[in-house]
């Protein structure tokens, strides 16, 4: 009754004109063949990619900071903030002339996400203090086994010379949002 | 008495191929026409638009493994799909494919053989092929199969009660059980010669035998013997490998058939409109009539596949009530008619 759609069912003798069927058959195969002629919805994808948006969340990325070393520090506050339990880590303190490779103290000498548990809500971007995890616009591939989906850092961590570009899911309201003292961790 | 036979063993070879080739591509726009009917794309990974998918499928089902279960008869269970095949083959033979082509001096005519009796013949062939579903549901010794070997059988039966009566009255105006001469009565059309095809004078008897040409083929909404949402897959769900996929095929070469029956008994066979207008010599005309029956073939195929994404399945008593006690008295009512109009 909510949407004013709901259609009292009764059940009445048919007249002559529906005993015979036929033409409510004729005015169904009239409908069908109008569809026959409809474009479909149907995108031909992996040579035909749909549009979409800037902001998309698809497959993560750990980002490295501009003199190339993680900046993930393994706090676990993504793991905690994963509504689908998709991350795992394992942390790890970091060795005298690794400065380099990561940017705090503390790694994740480990860090997977299991894409098929993964539901790309984003909250995990959202509680990184180190703005060290993103999600992208790339999708994420398929593959045969169950195994394959557990992606850990070798496809997570952006390659050095192949940045992958965030700047777009810093919109500003995100910039504006980072600026505030209070919430400001990177500091 | 040589040539004769090669002229024929020529033509039973090019109407084994045609037929062939038909049951193949049904089966390729069985799957394109659903897609497009509901909005989607079909098979277009095979070949450019998928035109190499009969082919992949066919292909599948060779390299699949052949399973013969334990409890079955093994002499029954390969004879079902056989019969089923043969049977849907042998109907072609009757249906003439065009007028006739002189060449050197013969006459060559397209059909296989000018049977006097063809119609007959055709319901003759066409009442085996209940044999090939039957044996198939009883052989298989599986309960799924049998209750849809069961429903095939009993449904067929029916309905040719139905779709024998519809061709009386048919039978009655041509005077003649000849598919070729009936499809000669009907020559001309729109131009000179007046003259109708049998559609025209024959509706309701038209309606009767489509709807019972679809309970024939199991097509949907007649489709009981091989529901999967009721029976699995009916009487060839313990079958695999090429022996299921002689089980379709036959279904599609049956569609062919009856839609090259359709198109003769009341669409004017390889007349159209027009033809003794244009002038042209025989063999000419012969080609282009050949080319139209095709066109009508394929309409009807494609009438098959549009009425089977728009009409759902109908319930078991349902089928018997229209089979029984709409469409038979409707077809003995029609003869009566017929035979009225034809006293006066």
């Amino acid at each position: 009754m909510l949407t004013n759609r709901s259609k009292l069912v009764v059940k009445k003798e048919m007249t002559f004109w529906e005993k015979i069927y036929l033409p409510a058959i004729l005015s169904g195969i009239s409908i069908t063949i109008k569809h026959l002629f409809r474009k479909g919805a149907t995108v031909r994808y992996p040579e035909k990619k749909r549009e979409i948006s800037e902001v998309w969340r698809g497959q993560h990325v750990l980002k490295r900071d501009e003199k190339g070393a993680e900046r993930c520090t393994a706090c676990g506050l993504c793991a905690v903030a994963c509504p689908a339990e998709a991350i795992t880590m394992v942390a790890a303190e970091r060795k005298k002339g690794e400065e380099n490779l990561y940017r705090e103290e503390k790694y994740a000498s480990t860090y997977e996400i299991n894409m098929l548990r993964c539901i790309f809500c984003g909250l995990c971007e959202e509680a990184c203090p180190k703005e060290a995890i993103f999600l992208t616009d790339r999708i994420v591939s398929t593959d045969y086994g169950r195994g394959e989906f557990v992606y850990g850092k070798d496809k997570l961590v952006e390659p050095v010379d192949q940045r992958i570009d965030v700047s777009k899911r810093q919109t500003p309201e995100v910039l504006q949002f980072k600026k505030l003292k209070q919430f400001s961790h990177n500091k | 008495m040589i040539s004769f036979l090669i002229y024929k063993a020529i033509l039973v070879g090019v109407i084994f191929a045609i037929t062939l080739f038909v049951a193949a591509y049904s089966t390729y726009a069985e799957r394109k026409v659903a897609a497009f009917l509901q909005d989607r794309i079909g098979p277009d990974r095979a070949g450019p638009f998928g035109i190499l998918q009969p082919l992949a499928d066919g292909m599948k089902f060779i390299m699949k493994e052949e399973i013969i279960p334990n409890v079955s008869n093994k002499l029954l269970f390969v004879l079902g799909p056989s019969i089923a095949m043969l049977t849907a083959l042998m109907a072609g033979v009757v249906i003439p494919w065009g007028s006739k082509l002189t060449i050197g001096g013969e006459t060559y005519i397209l059909q296989i053989v000018d049977l006097n009796i063809g119609i007959l013949y055709v319901f003759a062939v066409v009442s085996i092929g209940v044999y090939g579903i039957m044996i198939g549901g009883w052989a298989s010794n599986n309960k799924f199969s049998l209750l849809g070997a069961i429903r095939a059988s009993a449904q067929m039966i029916s309905y040719e009660i139905g779709m024998g009566l519809s061709i009386i009255a048919l039978i009655m105006m041509t005077g003649t059980l000849s598919l070729r001469e009936i499809t000669e009565l009907q020559a001309g059309g729109v131009g000179n010669d007046w003259n109708f095809w049998n559609v025209v004078t024959q509706p309701v008897g038209f309606v009767i035998f489509l709807v019972c040409a679809f309970a024939e083929c199991n097509r949907t909404p007649f489709d009981l013997p091989e529901c999967e949402t009721e029976l699995v897959g009916g009487y060839h769900t313990e079958y695999s490998s090429m022996k299921l996929g002689f089980y379709l095929f036959a279904e599609y070469i049956n569609m062919f058939v009856s839609s090259a029956v359709i198109s003769t008994l009341y669409f004017g066979g390889y007349n159209f409109p027009f033809m003794n207008n244009l002038g042209m010599d025989q063999n000419a005309i012969t080609i282009i009539g050949t080319v139209v029956l095709f066109g009508k073939i394929a309409f009807f195929i494609f009438f098959f596949m549009w009425i089977r994404w728009t009409v759902p399945r109908f319930r078991y008593d349902q089928l018997m009530n229209l089979g029984w006690k709409i469409l038979i008295p409707l077809a003995v009512i029609n003869i009566f008619v017929t035979g009225l109009f034809g006293i006066f």
